[in-house]
C-alpha cells in the first residue's frame, strides 16, 4: 500500500479463463438503469454499472446561449461530461480538463448522428453527464445514461445508443473492462452502436490490436451493446408502460 | 363559494381526454419497429427502406393512412389558438420575449397587447419576470412562435402563483367539459387559469392555493391511476376545514398566514396600472367575436 510508484501487475486472467472479478471473457458487469430520477430536468437517467455510478440530465430543445452558436436549420447538441472530485480514489481536480473536453466532444457528436435535430431549428439540446463514481468505462456508462435521458425528454432520435468498451487483457479479447483491466491491460476500445442500423457512432482505441483482434473485438462489442440495449429499453418501459389496471411504473 | 366559480381556461383540449375506446395503448421507444402494413409514417416516426420506426417515446396511434407516435414526455409543442402562460424573459423596444415552456422563446409584439405603447415604453408595462396569459397566433415556418394578448381571458397576471405540470396532463386538469377545473375552483375558492403548456395560475385564499396545488401535484404524478376524480374530490372535502391542511408529506400546515405578507405591487412605482385580467367564465360571456372589453379605443 505505502509502496508508492511500485507497479505490481495483478493477475488479470486465471488459468480457468476467469477475470479478476470472476467474470467470463464475454460477460458484462451488473448494469442497472433508472429512467427519470430528476424532477427539474426535461429528461434524466441514472446508471449503475459495476462500480460506476453516472447521472445524466437533458434539457431542451431550448434557446441557445450564446446566440452565435445557434444554427438556422437544426438544433445543436451540446454535451458536458464531468467527473466529480470524489469519483476516483485520488481526488480529481474539479472542472474541465483535456480528457473531459475530448469525451464531451465525441459524445456530443455520437448523439448528433442519431438525433433528428432538423425538427427544432435554432435551439440547443443540452446533455449533462456527471460521473459520481468511476471504475473504467465511464464514457460508455455516460452515453447509456444520456441516451435514456434523451428518450425520457421526448427528443426524437433514430434509436437509443447502447455503448460498451471491449479490451485486451493477457492476450485475450474481453468485454466491458473494469478498472484494473483498463489500467494493466493491453488495449481499450470503447464503442457506441445504433442497433436499428448496426452503425457505430463512437469508436476510440487506446493500446494495440491487430486486424484479427480488432474484428473480434468489434463483434464482441456489438453483442455486448445488444444486451445493454435491452436493459435501457426495460428502464424506459418501467417508467412509462401502462400496466393492465392502468397503472404506470415508476413515475415519480 | 362566492367568487370561486371562475375559471379562465379555453381553447383546445377543453374536456379533451381522448376516448379510451381507441384501442389498447401500446408504448413504443425510439428505434422500435412499427408494423407498416402499407401505412405512411406520421409524426413521431421515420421510414427507412419501407420499414417504419418510432423516433420518440410514446403511444402508438394507427389512423389509416398513417401511423403516429403520441409523445408521453417532452417540452410543450405550440399549436395555433392554444392559450398558454408565459413569463417575460427579455424586454426590447417594440416587443417582449416570453418563456412559454416551448423549445423557443415567443415574441409578444406591443401591437398584440391592449395597451397603447410608444417605442421604448415596453418596460413600463411588462418587466422581466412578469407573468402573462397569451394565445398562440401562428407558428411561422422559421419556427418563430407568434403570440397575442388580445382576446378574452388574456392579459397580465397579478398576485397568485404559478404551478407547472407536464403538458401531457393538461386534459386531466381540465376534465370532461371542464369538470375537474370546476371541482377544484369550487372547493378551494381559487381562480384558475390553465395554460395548454402545463402552467397553471392559481389565486385565492392562501390555504385554497395550497390545496389546489396539492390537487395539481396529484394529477401530475398520479393522473394515470384510476379513480383520480374521486381521489381529488375526497382530498378536497377532507381538507375543507381550515387548519386540517396537510402537504403531500402529511405535515400539518396550521401555521398559514391568512393574508399575503407583502403585497409586492404596492412597492412598485411609476408604472401605469394595466387593466386587470378578466377571469370571468368564458362560457357565461358574450360571443368572442364581439369587441374586446379589455381593449381601449384608439
Amino acid at each position: 500500500m505505502g509502496n508508492v510508484g511500485a507497479k505490481e501487475v495483478p493477475t488479470l486472467l486465471t488459468p480457468e479463463g476467469l477475470r479478476i472479478d470472476g467474470r467470463r471473457l464475454d460477460e458484462l458487469r451488473a448494469l442497472k438503469v433508472t429512467a427519470g430520477p430528476l424532477h427539474e430536468a426535461d429528461g434524466s437517467a441514472f446508471v449503475e454499472w459495476g462500480a460506476n455510478k453516472v447521472m445524466a440530465a437533458v434539457y431542451g430543445p431550448r434557446e441557445v446561449h450564446p446566440r452565435h452558436l445557434q444554427e438556422n436549420n437544426k438544433a445543436i447538441v451540446q454535451c458536458r461530461y464531468n467527473m466529480a472530485a470524489f469519483s476516483v480514489d485520488e481526488r480529481k481536480r474539479p472542472g474541465l480538463d483535456r480528457r473531459s473536453q475530448e469525451i464531451s466532444k465525441v459524445i456530443a457528436e455520437a448523439f448528433e448522428s442519431v438525433i433528428f435535430a432538423e425538427e427544432y431549428p435554432r435551439t440547443s439540446i443540452d446533455v449533462y453527464i456527471e460521473v459520481l463514481q468511476a471504475n473504467a468505462g465511464t464514457r460508455c456508462a455516460g452515453i447509456v445514461a444520456a441516451s435514456v435521458a434523451l428518450a425520457d425528454a421526448g427528443i426524437p432520435m433514430v434509436d437509443l445508443l447502447p455503448a460498451v468498451a471491449v479490451g485486451k487483457i493477457a492476450g485475450r479479447i474481453v468485454l466491458d473492462l473494469k478498472k484494473e483491466e483498463d489500467n494493466f491491460g493491453e488495449a481499450d476500445l470503447p464503442m457506441a452502436l445504433v442497433p436499428q442500423s448496426g452503425r457505430l457512432v463512437l469508436l476510440q482505441m487506446e493500446g494495440h490490436l491487430n486486424r484479427a483482434e480488432l474484428s473480434e473485438a468489434l463483434d464482441l462489442g456489438v453483442k455486448g451493446c445488444r444486451q445493454i440495449y435491452d436493459v435501457m429499453k426495460q428502464a424506459l418501459r418501467d417508467r412509462y408502460a401502462v400496466r393492465p389496471e392502468g397503472h404506470t411504473g415508476g413515475a415519480a | 363559494m362566492g367568487s370561486g366559480h371562475r375559471s379562465g381556461h379555453r381553447g383546445r383540449g377543453q374536456g379533451g381526454e381522448s376516448s379510451p375506446s381507441a384501442g389498447e395503448r401500446v408504448l413504443v421507444l425510439p428505434g422500435e419497429e412499427i408494423p407498416a402494413h402499407g401505412l405512411k409514417p406520421g409524426p413521431g416516426t421515420y421510414r427507412v427502406q419501407g420499414r417504419i420506426f418510432a423516433s420518440v417515446l410514446g403511444l402508438l396511434q394507427t389512423r389509416p393512412p398513417a401511423v403516429r407516435v403520441v409523445p408521453l414526455s417532452g417540452r410543450y409543442i405550440p399549436k395555433p389558438h392554444d392559450v398558454v402562460l408565459g413569463t417575460v424573459t427579455d424586454v426590447q423596444g417594440t416587443f417582449w420575449l416570453l418563456d412559454i415552456g416551448a423549445p423557443r422563446w415567443a415574441p409578444l409584439h406591443m401591437t398584440g397587447t391592449p395597451w397603447k405603447i410608444d417605442f421604448g415604453e415596453t418596460a413600463q408595462y411588462l418587466r422581466v419576470g412578469d407573468a402573462v396569459v397569451v394565445a398562440i397566433e401562428a407558428i411561422e415556418n422559421t419556427g418563430r412562435i407568434g403570440v397575442t394578448m388580445l382576446g378574452e381571458g388574456l392579459g397580465k397576471l397579478e398576485n397568485g402563483t404559478i404551478v407547472e405540470i407536464a403538458p401531457a396532463r393538461v386534459p386531466r386538469v381540465i376534465g370532461r367539459g371542464g369538470s375537474m377545473i370546476q371541482t377544484i375552483t369550487r372547493l378551494t375558492s381559487c381562480q384558475m387559469v390553465v395554460g395548454q403548456n402545463g402552467r397553471i395560475f392559481l389565486d385565492g385564499p392562501p390555504e385554497g392555493i395550497l390545496r389546489a396545488r396539492e390537487c395539481l401535484r396529484m394529477i401530475d404524478e398520479e393522473g394515470h391511476l384510476p379513480g383520480l376524480t374521486e381521489r381529488i374530490q375526497r382530498y378536497l372535502e377532507e381538507t375543507q376545514d381550515p387548519g386540517a391542511i396537510h402537504d403531500h408529506r402529511g405535515h400539518a400546515r396550521s401555521d398559514l398566514p391568512h393574508e399575503p405578507e407583502v403585497d409586492l405591487e404596492h412597492h412598485r412605482h411609476d408604472r401605469p396600472t394595466p387593466p386587470p385580467l378578466d377571469l370571468q367564465d368564458p362560457a357565461a360571456r358574450a360571443p368572442a367575436d364581439e369587441a374586446e372589453p379589455d381593449a381601449p379605443d384608439f
